[in-house]
Order: C-alpha cells, then structure tokens, then sequence
C-alpha cells in the first residue's frame, strides 16, 4: 500500500513560495484554489500604497489555467465564451466570461490568444468538466495547465518603469496586449493586464524561472519601493477598480445550491460583453429571451456617506423592504470615499430611496446604521495612467 | 430567407413519421417526407433475407397502432387489416406447452393469472392516456401542481386500488411474479413480456411500469394481414393521400442552421432543401450529434444528448426453412415464447452486463409464412424471433458473438422443436450492433433510447427537449426517442404533430 501523507500539506506552495515565506514577517497565509497565498507580508496599507504610488508584486500562480489548441480553437471558444475569441488577434488579451445553458455565469476570466489555434484561459475557478463537455464536436484540445505556469503580477505607476530598468521594454504594449521577452536563456511573456485598475502588467514563465526573475525584478525594482503586497491590499485596489470576484461578488451557477442564486452576466454588468453578432453560444437563447422580459437583478456601484465599510450589509427601499445585499465594500484611500458592490432588484437600479443597514462593531457593542446610498459608476477609481500608451516614465 | 412555417420536411419514415407528417399535412401543412431507405417503414418493413424468403425486417407484431392513427390516417381504407390476436404458447423445459390468450390459460394459476391480468389492466387503463399528452415539464415548485392534477385523474380507481398502483407502479416485475403466481410458466411470460426491448432484467427496478405500458396498448399482439411490409405499406399510402410528398432514398446529412434556426436540411448527394420546420423522427441522438451538430447547440444539452442511454439487448433471427417446424405441438400460428421461468429470463440478462452472450437466450418466435402463405415457398417456412438478451458491446467482438449468440439460440429452439436444425435453408441473426448500422436505432435500442423511468415523460429522450420542441427553434422531434417510447404504435409522431399545430407559428 502506499503511504498517504497528502494530509499532511493541504494546500500547495506556489514556486515563488521561497521568497514570499521569506518576506511574510506576519505568517498570514490564506488557501486560493489549493495553495497557500498570502494575506498581507506585514503593513497592508504600506502593500496598497504601493499599487498605487509605486510598484507591487502579487503571486498569481493560484490562478487556474486552461490551455486551448487545435483547428476549432477559435469556434469552440466562441461557442463557450460571451465575446467574439475569433475576432481577439494573436498577442491581444479579453476579458471574458461563460454561462450555461440557461446563461448563468459561470465565471469570468481572461483570454489569451498565444496563436491562431492556441489560447489560455485565467480564471478563478475550476471548469475542466463544463470545458471538456463543451469540447465534443469541436476538434480541440483543452488542458488544465494551472501547475505549468508561473505568474507574477506587477503593477503600480512605477511598473512600466520597472520592467524597463529589469530589461523589459514595455513603453510599446498598449492594454491588453501582450509580449515576449528573453529571460535567463529563456523567454518570458508579459501582458499588459492585471486586477488593480492602475497601470500594470502579469508576466507569465516556465516555474523554473520564478526565482530568479523574482530577484531580478525586486533588485532592479527597489529604487520606485517594489514590494510584495498581500491578497488583502489587492481587495481593496480591486474593489476601487469596481472588478467583481466568483464567490464574492456571485455564486457561479454550478456552485449554487439554491436554484435563485444564479446570476446572469446582464444581471452581473457584463451584458456588454455580450457578442449577439457572432453566431450560437452556450446560454446565447436564454439570455435573449432575458433581454428581452428583462432582467431580476442588477449589479451596482454605490457610494455610502460615513466612513464604515458596508461588507455585507442589507441594502432597503424607503428603510423597510429588502432590496440587495452588499458584496464587496472598503473605504477608499485614493477617492476618500465609501464605496460599495451590490446586487439589488432589478427594479431599484437608479438607488431611488436606497439604504443600507450597517452593523457597526464598536468595542463590542454594534452601533445599528441606517443610511442613504447613492449609485455610483464603476470603475469608482479610473485613472488615465491605466490606458496611456506610453505609460508615463517616473 | 427563413421559410413559412406551413412547410415541412419530416425526416424518417418509419411508423412515426409517417404519422406525424400525415397528420400535418391533413391540417394543411406542405409536407415532405425523408426516408433514407428504398421503402418506407423504418423497423416495420419487410426484407427478402434469403432467395424466395421473405421475413419481416425487424419488427414482427405489433401491440396495436395508436387508435388516433389507425383512425386519423384512415389506414384501413388503405388496405391495414390485421389477423385475429395472435394467443401465446409458453413453452418452458419439459412442461407442457400452456396456450395464454389475454387473462385466459390453464393450469394451476387459472385464477391466479386471470385476477392478475385483471388488476393490470386496470392499472394499464388509467395509464393509457399518459400516452397521448405532452408531458408536462418539471420547472420550479408550482409545476408540480400541474403533474398532481394529472395525477388526480388516476384517482378515478378507487383509494384502494390507487394505493396498490402506486405501490406497484416503480415494483420489479420478478416479485410480481413471486408474489402472485406459482406456475413457472406464467412467471417466466410475465417476466419475457414485461422486459422485451428492455435493457433491464425482471429483477431490474421499475421493470414492472413497462409491462404496464405494453397492457395500455393491448391485451394480445396483432400481425398486419400480408405481414409488415404491408402495414409500412398502407401507412405510406395514407400518408401520401394526406398529401404528404414523400421522397425514399433520401438519406439527411445535415440539418441547415441560419440565424439560430433549422431552416432545412442538406441530403448525402449535396442537394439542399428548405423549410419552415424540420421535424426529425429519426433518432434523436444521431439527430442533434450528426445532423443539427454541436455549433447550434448549447453545451449543456449537447451534454445531455450524449448521456441519453441506448443500450440494446434484443437480437433478431430469420430462419428459412425447408419444411413446416414442429414445437411441441403448439399452434404454428400462435406466438411461441420459449422462457422456462422468470429466473431464466434474468440468468438471460446478467451476460450481457458483461459484455457476454448467454448460454440461453430467451426468445419470441412466431412462423408468419403460417399467417402469410406467400412469404415462403411451396411448403417452405420463415421463423422469425427476437432474443433476448444479446450485448451491445460484445467484448469478444462482433463476429465471435454472433455466431455464439447463432448457435446458442438454434439450441434453445432445438430443444423445443427437435428437428428443426435439419429444415434450415439459411439462418440470419441480427446483433444489435447490426440493428444500429441498419436501422439507425443508437445501441440497437428498440426504443431509440432505452425506455426505463429515468427517461419517460419529461425526461424523454432528455429534459430540454421533451415536449417534441428543441432548443433549436424550427426542429422538432418526432421518433420513438420522444414520449412515449417506440414499438409499432406511432403515438409519439402523432404527439407531435399535436405539438407542432399548436405552437405559435
Ligand atoms: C430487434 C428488434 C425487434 C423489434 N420488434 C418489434 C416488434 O415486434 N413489435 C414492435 O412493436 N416493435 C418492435 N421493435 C421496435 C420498433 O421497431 C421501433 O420502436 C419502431 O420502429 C420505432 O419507430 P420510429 O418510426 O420511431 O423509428 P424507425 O422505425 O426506426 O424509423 C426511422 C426511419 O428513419 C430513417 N432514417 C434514419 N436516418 C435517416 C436519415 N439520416 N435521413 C433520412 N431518413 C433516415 C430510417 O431509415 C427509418 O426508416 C423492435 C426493435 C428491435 C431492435
């Protein structure tokens, strides 16, 4: 028999995990799709300050993979995915999402097209069962490449500056572009992509190659105050950048036990993603008879007055019937705002007479909250640096 | 430019198709029938299987046409008559042959058989309708209402007899048998009945609801007067009177798809044809898998299309005989079903999960060179049988299996009918696999998709397309893969004819 010891180490290092152990002084670690992955090094508002006043780096290795080749690579994504993936060129990147059936999301993700027959799909999520059922009578093959793929994703102001000092020339990429560059005998690709809103990139390596572009990039990185930053900081950027997470934000429709709490991509604003042109996809017939009846729900911004986060909270009409929930909140270093995510009822999409019912916790007495809510659009934070082509040297 | 609904091509002609596309074209459809062999008739032709032998091409009785066909397509006055029903001679062991007809037999369990038959019948009665509907579809909490007053018709039986129904209805037909019978003889028929076709044991969970619904059809089987072909032959001509164009030797290759919508079909030498609707009464695997393609469909369902289960487990056999064969002395004209007792039947049906062919077959055996002079010559015969349970998935192969299932199945006969290996002039038998690339039945499933619980009703052939209507807007189904099942009846084509008339165009 053989001796089963997997137990013993539930969730996997990352291959980075040599130099994010070292420099987590906190030991706050966190599992993300089987893998440790750290919460915070030590200052979480230092790991913010970095996204957006220097340059940070994020571990993505947790990020599942799938890599798509063959002859009807294009055709099968095009019938898995909301966008048109025939119409993204070689080198360009999309941010998509799929639906079953009855077009409920899935999950959303990022495409990238490495050749004409030959795409990667980042996403939150595991689908190779959804992926591989899509697949027959399609002339594809689909792999999960999850282990097989280092990523490191580096982003801030300073970030384009960075990569130049470390030998990337990346003032050409424009967004959601990607390229090749030489690295210690090998190459390394980096995307013009990332989770934060701000200016940034994810480079993407053969895991041999982690360490040493680790190194490189924080000795040629120190002068703009690199650091590695925690999940926690990245929250907070993501959530002032208005992006929406699989589990926190909506339930992916086969994870849902109860059969209301899947959400469609209109009801999640991402109805623009939708390619109504490009011919039949998985949910295409469900989500036009949505469109046309309308939707149950909507997907909102919101600014709170005050300064307590709304995690999770109630949102009411006119104070007494429930109207949504919460789901991401934080206050806002870089807009001195409250701002919010929520799923509300269709039906309250302006934020007519909204409110949101807050717990405040004060040394162990909750303060009852009731105040008004305003809609707001996302992205709540939307700097110019994000598209700038040139990016700007610092 | 998508076409008007009013036109029509019906892909197969088998009995449902045939059914489904004269009902529409008698409401004034234009409608062109497909039929990818020389004749229509699909499982009911008739095949000359040896020089001057003549055997039906598969199926060989039939339980009873739908009586909304028989009458709707006027197929008497197209020439349909049949022989008075066919009794039955059970032929087990060394037992004496025991003659049945309906809830008529004799010995031990006269009574016994008789009340039995009784009750099923009954429960048969109130599941008949069942039949002709569409089956509701089970979607959120308040559908269930619509199943329950369905349900409540059943109560028409009576408190006690609707519990006694429903606490046989999902029983396994061997504890029937044990519970209610003592005659070997009467158990191993119930059990041959209640499973032919069926990729299920007597022992099988549900087996019971099939013998239920073989009774809602028909007490005894019938054979067409001038055999099957006949049959296929008069509903060809009804549906041709109907005003249906019907067009053999039209093999679809691909059902054409612009703007999410079936807009027609394209046949194996190129040519394209267009239509309002395309109604497919083929098999509905084979239809989304080949013809519709996964392109036009979603994942999910294409999904479901994959799992739908099509094993078959019934094989075919054609005898052509020299002389006229002897069993035992039973009429040569009743149906002579060889099943020593209910266990036999399931000691019949374990090889097969195996992948195996079983020492011995159970069997279904009628002579109708007996009812049809014409079929052989001058004093020759045709026995045609169908036997259970051959595999689907020979693990030996397909040759090796065939020729044990042959030898095996000729030794059950010959126990039977000493003698009659001597009168054979040419012997066919037809694995399900060999049942598939003819037929085009998945599996070489009767059904065109196993008839069990788990994929009646709502759940037939698959949950999405179970009211005729696909996800595909303008295709339809129309085959025994739909509600409610196949054999020689053409309920489901009739269905959806129903179905079709009375969506929105
Ligand atoms: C061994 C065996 C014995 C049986 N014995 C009996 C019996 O005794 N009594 C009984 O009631 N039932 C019997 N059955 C079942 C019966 O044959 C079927 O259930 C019945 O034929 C189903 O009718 P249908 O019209 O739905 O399909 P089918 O009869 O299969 O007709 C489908 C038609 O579609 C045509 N077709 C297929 N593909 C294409 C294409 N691409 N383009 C154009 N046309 C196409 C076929 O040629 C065929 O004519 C038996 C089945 C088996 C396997």
């Amino acid at each position: 028999m053989t001796a089963l010891t997997h137990f013993r180490t539930p969730l996997l290092q990352t291959p980075f995990h040599a130099r994010t152990a070292a420099a987590n002084v906190l030991n706050r670690w966190g599992p993300w799709g089987g893998y440790m992955t750290a919460l915070c090094f030590g200052d979480a508002d230092m790991e913010y300050t970095a996204i957006r006043n220097g340059a940070s780096v994020y571990d993505l290795c947790p990020m599942v993979k799938y890599r798509i080749t063959g002859r009807d690579a294009a055709g099968y994504l095009n019938r898995l995915t909301l966008r048109d993936a025939g119409r993204l060129s070689v080198g360009g990147v999309q941010y998509t999402g799929w639906t079953d059936d009855d077009g409920k999301l899935l999950d959303d993700g990022t495409l990238f097209r490495h050749g004409p027959e030959d795409y990667l799909i980042c996403c939150q999520e595991r689908h190779l069962p959804w992926f591989l059922a899509s697949a027959e009578g399609f002339e594809v093959e689909v792999a999960e490449v999850t282990e097989e793929i280092a990523a490191l994703s580096l982003q801030g102001p300073c970030s384009a500056t960075v990569l130049q000092a470390a030998g990337f020339d990346v003032f050409a990429l424009k967004p959601f572009r990607m390229a090749r560059f030489p690295f210690a005998g090998g190459e390394i690709t980096v995307s013009r992509t990332g989770f934060t809103g701000d200016l940034g990139y994810e480079l993407w390596m053969e895991p041999g190659q982690a360490l040493p572009l680790w190194d490189h990039l924080m000795q040629a990185g120190a002068p703009w105050g690199i650091r590695p930053i925690g999940t926690d900081a990245l929250n907070l950027a993501r959530i002032e950048a208005g992006f929406i997470i699989a589990n926190m934000d909506f339930i992916p429709a086969h994870q849902a036990l109860r059969e209301d709490r899947a959400r469609s991509p209109l009801e999640l604003g991402l109805g623009w993603m939708i390619d109504w042109d490009k011919g039949p996809f998985t949910g295409r017939r469900a989500l036009l008879a949505e469109k046309e009846k309308g939707s149950d729900w909507v997907l909102v911004g919101l600014d709170i007055p005050g300064n307590v986060s709304a995690e999770g909270s109630i949102l009411y009409y006119d104070k007494r019937a429930e109207a949504g929930i919460v789901t991401a909140a934080a206050w806002s270093p870089a807009l001195k705002a409250n701002v919010a995510i929520a799923q509300v009822k269709a039906r309250h999409a302006t934020g007519e007479n909204l409110w949101v019912e807050i717990y405040a916790l004060r040394e162990l007495q909750y303060a009852k909250l009731m105040v008004p809510v305003t809609v707001a659009e996302r992205p709540f934070f939307n700097p110019a640096r994000k598209r700038a082509t040139p990016p700007g040297r610092v | 430019m998508p076409m008007r609904s009013s036109e029509v091509i019906v892909i197969g002609g088998g009995v449902n198709g045939l059914a489904c596309a004269a009902r529409l074209a008698a409401k004034g459809r234009k409608v062109t029938l497909l039929e990818a062999g020389a004749a229509v008739g699909g499982g009911a032709g008739e095949r000359e299987f040896a020089p001057g032998y003549r055997a039906p091409a598969l199926a060989h009785l039939t339980q009873g046409l739908d009586a909304r066909v028989v009458e709707g397509m006027a197929l008497e006055r197209h020439g349909l008559a049949f022989h008075p029903a066919l009794a039955t001679t059970v032929l087990s062991g060394a037992a004496e042959p025991l003659l049945v007809r309906g809830g008529k037999t004799s010995g031990p369990d006269t009574a016994a058989w008789e009340a039995l038959h009784r009750k099923l019948s009954g429960f048969a009665r109130v599941l008949a309708p069942f039949r002709q509907m569409r089956p509701v579809r089970l979607a959120g909490e308040n559908r269930l209402f619509g199943l329950a007053r369905q349900g409540l018709g059943i109560r028409g039986l009576g408190r006690g007899d609707f519990r006694e129904l429903l606490r046989m209805v999902l029983i396994n037909v061997h504890d029937v048998a044990e519970d209610e019978l003592t005659d070997d003889r009467l158990k191993g028929l119930l059990a041959f009945d209640a499973t032919l076709g069926a990729w299920l044991g007597p022992r099988s969970p549900n087996s019971l609801i099939l013998y239920l619904d073989r009774l809602a059809r028909g007490a005894d089987p019938l054979l067409p007067k001038g055999g099957m072909g006949a049959l296929a032959t008069a509903l060809g001509r009804a549906a041709e009177a109907a005003g249906v164009k019907v067009r053999t030797g039209a093999q679809v290759e691909r059902v054409l798809v612009e703007g999410d919508r079936a807009v027609g079909v394209r046949l194996a030498g190129g040519e394209e044809m267009r239509a309002g609707l395309v109604v497919s009464a083929m098999n509905p695997r084979t239809t989304f898998q080949k013809l519709a393609g996964a392109a036009a469909l979603d994942a999910g369902f294409f999904k479901a299309v994959g799992h739908i289960r099509a094993r078959g487990a019934a094989a075919k056999l054609h005898l052509a005989l020299r002389g006229a064969p002897e069993f035992r002395g039973a009429d040569p004209r009743s149906r002579i079903v060889i099943t020593p007792s209910s266990e036999a039947v399931e000691s019949a049906f374990n090889p097969v999960k195996y992948g195996e062919v079983p020492g011995a077959p159970v069997m279904e055996a009628i002579l109708p060179s007996a009812h049809e002079p014409g079929l052989a010559p001058e004093g020759h015969h045709v026995l045609s049988a169908i036997v259970q349970y051959a595999p689907h998935a020979p693990k030996a192969g397909l040759e090796a299996a065939r020729a044990e299932m042959l030898e095996n199945t000729l030794k059950v006969l010959e126990a039977q009918s000493p003698g009659l290996r001597g009168l054979i002039v040419h012997a066919e038998l037809l694995m399900p696999q060999d049942i598939e690339a003819r037929f085009g039945m998945v599996g070489g499933n009767w059904h065109h998709g196993e008839l069990a619980v788990e994929q009646m009703l709502f759940n037939r052939p698959t949950f999405a397309a179970a009211q005729y209507a696909t996800p595909l807007p303008g295709l339809w189904l129309a085959g025994a893969g739909s509600h409610p099942g196949g054999g020689i009846d053409g309920a489901a084509g009739w269905n959806a004819a129903q179905a079709i008339l009375e969506a929105k165009a």
